[in-house]
């Protein structure tokens, strides 16, 4: 009989790695081709033209989600972070209905990603475009967000 | 409409129907499969049927023999053959190291398959030489538990859901068991174990439930990222049609019609869509209206006793869902008719309660929901 001496440390070995045939996660791009992340001048420029909502699509444009980069995902953050936080609460309704279906799922990865790290006044108005996002997508966006490997 | 029956508030893991959908055989979500007899409108609990030593993950009744195949977390899959009166189990050796997670009579019922943990597939067949049920597995190249399968009409293909987000097309053929098979639109080369074709929608997601259309040509997945998708083998086998769905995700799916299927899961409310030749998608209807349920009768008691509770008044604590069922749904399957052609269907739940949905009354009824 095996003796209880509370050690837990068993329990995180990793035992699937003996086994011949491993899982391996899905070889992800080196994020050469797509996924580089948005055109910052391009979006800057839409912004200070006034131009919110073409900047806003511009922003959502390849995703950096294959890459393994960190720095390249953070500058994508901050680049759409800027965009949504420009927005007036009262127009944020209009833009986001005029996005298509998988764009509105890439707008609430961001929106999620954007709650890890608050900044002054940010969660609030991310807040408001969740509600605005959830309301035309609905639940099956947030599940997404939670269920897909592919982060932004 | 719908009809429901209540088996108490245990979860229903899994139910099969015998032939002439006079029995039930389910699993309250531990190591004991119940079968129920239809008397009038009473279920009898006629059996139960207790060899499992963990919980029952799926059962499948062959309508022809009238044998039962149950597989459970224990690793072991039991057949069952009805003899005087009593259900005799068989034990099946799958030579698995993880659970069970799945099982499905072929079309034929000469051979069945059980998916699992241990990242295979055990297709199992009857040698009559030896008296014995033989398991041969389908490996590679799946990496991770296997969560459903499904057969394919010809008796030879086989579809897989995994959980590494695939949904796979595997050819089951035993040479010892069948005549060398035919060429079907998922292509021509059929030995044991080749792999016809392997699908992902782009996205993460396991996959919860596979089904082949009644003609075979078209397969329908469910999965985790709230998603449907269809791939019609006889117009592009390469092209995946994927909706991406507002409701939560499903868990469970089933061809109604060649062109319509049903899908239902964690929103506990089932919803039927359609494809076109082509196979793309598009949302018909809810088949539950989702009624806001409001307390019919307000008392100033109850009002003032909830206060004092909860720290609310009554009306915001409704924990009722205005949906049938309370709960998730687990299953779904053909109650009359069949995959081609299905006028009633099942659904069972976590709430204990099986439900069966008249297709052709409730066409009448929702506005929008055509079944062609």
């Amino acid at each position: 009989m095996s003796k209880n001496t509370r050690d837990t440390l068993f329990r995180k070995v990793d035992v699937d790695q003996y086994s011949e045939d491993k899982f391996e996660e899905d070889e992800q791009g080196d994020g050469t081709v797509n996924g580089v992340g948005p055109n910052e001048a391009e979006v800057q420029t839409l912004l200070s033209q006034g131009k919110n909502v073409d900047a806003l699509k511009v922003a959502l444009r390849n995703p950096p989600v294959t890459s393994k980069n960190q720095a390249v995902k953070d500058k994508a953050l901050q680049v759409v972070m800027r965009v949504l936080l420009q927005f007036k609460s009262s127009d944020i309704d209009n833009a986001v209905k005029s996005l298509d279906s998988p764009t509105k799922d890439i707008l609430m990865k961001y929106i999620y990603r954007g709650f890890e790290i608050p900044a002054e006044g940010s969660s609030a108005q991310l807040l408001t475009w969740h509600q605005k996002v959830f309301a035309l997508a609905g639940l099956g966006c947030v599940v997404r967000v939670l269920t897909d490997r592919k982060r932004v | 409409m719908t009809e429901a029956h209540s088996f108490g508030v245990i979860p229903i893991t899994c139910h099969a129907w015998n032939g002439d959908k006079t029995q039930l055989a389910l699993s309250p979500n531990n190591h004991e499969v119940h079968i129920y007899k239809k008397t009038g409108s009473q279920w009898t609990l006629e059996h139960t049927l207790e060899e499992h030593t963990q919980r029952v993950t799926g059962i499948d009744w062959a309508v022809q023999s009238n044998r039962l195949v149950t597989c459970g977390a224990d690793r072991n899959a039991y057949v069952w053959t009805f003899a005087n009166g009593e259900w005799k189990p068989t034990l099946v050796i799958l030579r698995i190291n993880r659970a069970a997670t799945c099982v499905k009579w072929s079309p034929l019922e000469n051979k069945f398959a059980v998916g699992s943990g241990a990242r295979l597939i055990s297709v199992c067949y009857f040698e009559e030489e030896n008296d014995w049920w033989v398991s041969k597995h389908i490996k590679k190249p799946i990496r991770s538990t296997v969560t459903c399968i499904d057969w394919h009409p010809n008796n030879i293909l086989l579809a897989a859901g995994s959980s590494d987000f695939k949904t796979r097309v595997f050819s089951a053929y035993i040479k010892e068991v069948e005549a060398k098979p035919e060429a079907t639109c998922w292509g021509k080369k059929m030995t044991f174990n080749n792999i016809m074709a392997e699908f992902s929608n782009g996205g993460g997601g396991w996959v919860h439930d596979v089904s082949f259309s009644s003609s075979g040509e078209k397969l329908l997945w469910v999965s985790h990222n709230s998603s449907i998708s269809v791939v019609n083998a006889a117009v592009d086998i390469q092209e995946v049609h994927t909706s991406r769905t507002e409701f939560l995700p499903f868990v469970t799916c089933l061809w109604l019609t060649e062109n319509s299927f049903v899908v239902a899961g964690n929103d506990c409310c089932p919803v039927v869509f359609s494809c076109d030749g082509t196979g793309n998608i598009s949302f018909c209807a809810k088949l539950d209206d989702a009624k806001k349920v409001t307390n019919t009768k307000f008392t100033a008691m109850d009002h003032f006793r909830s206060m004092d509770k909860l720290g609310s008044s009554s009306e915001d604590n409704i924990t009722k869902l205005g949906t049938t069922h309370q709960n998730t749904i687990t299953q779904v399957s053909v109650y009359k008719g069949t995959k081609a052609n299905c006028s009633v269907f099942t659904t069972t739940a976590v709430d204990g309660q099986l439900v069966n949905w008249d297709v052709k009354s409730l066409e009448s009824s929702i506005a929008g929901l055509r079944i062609c």
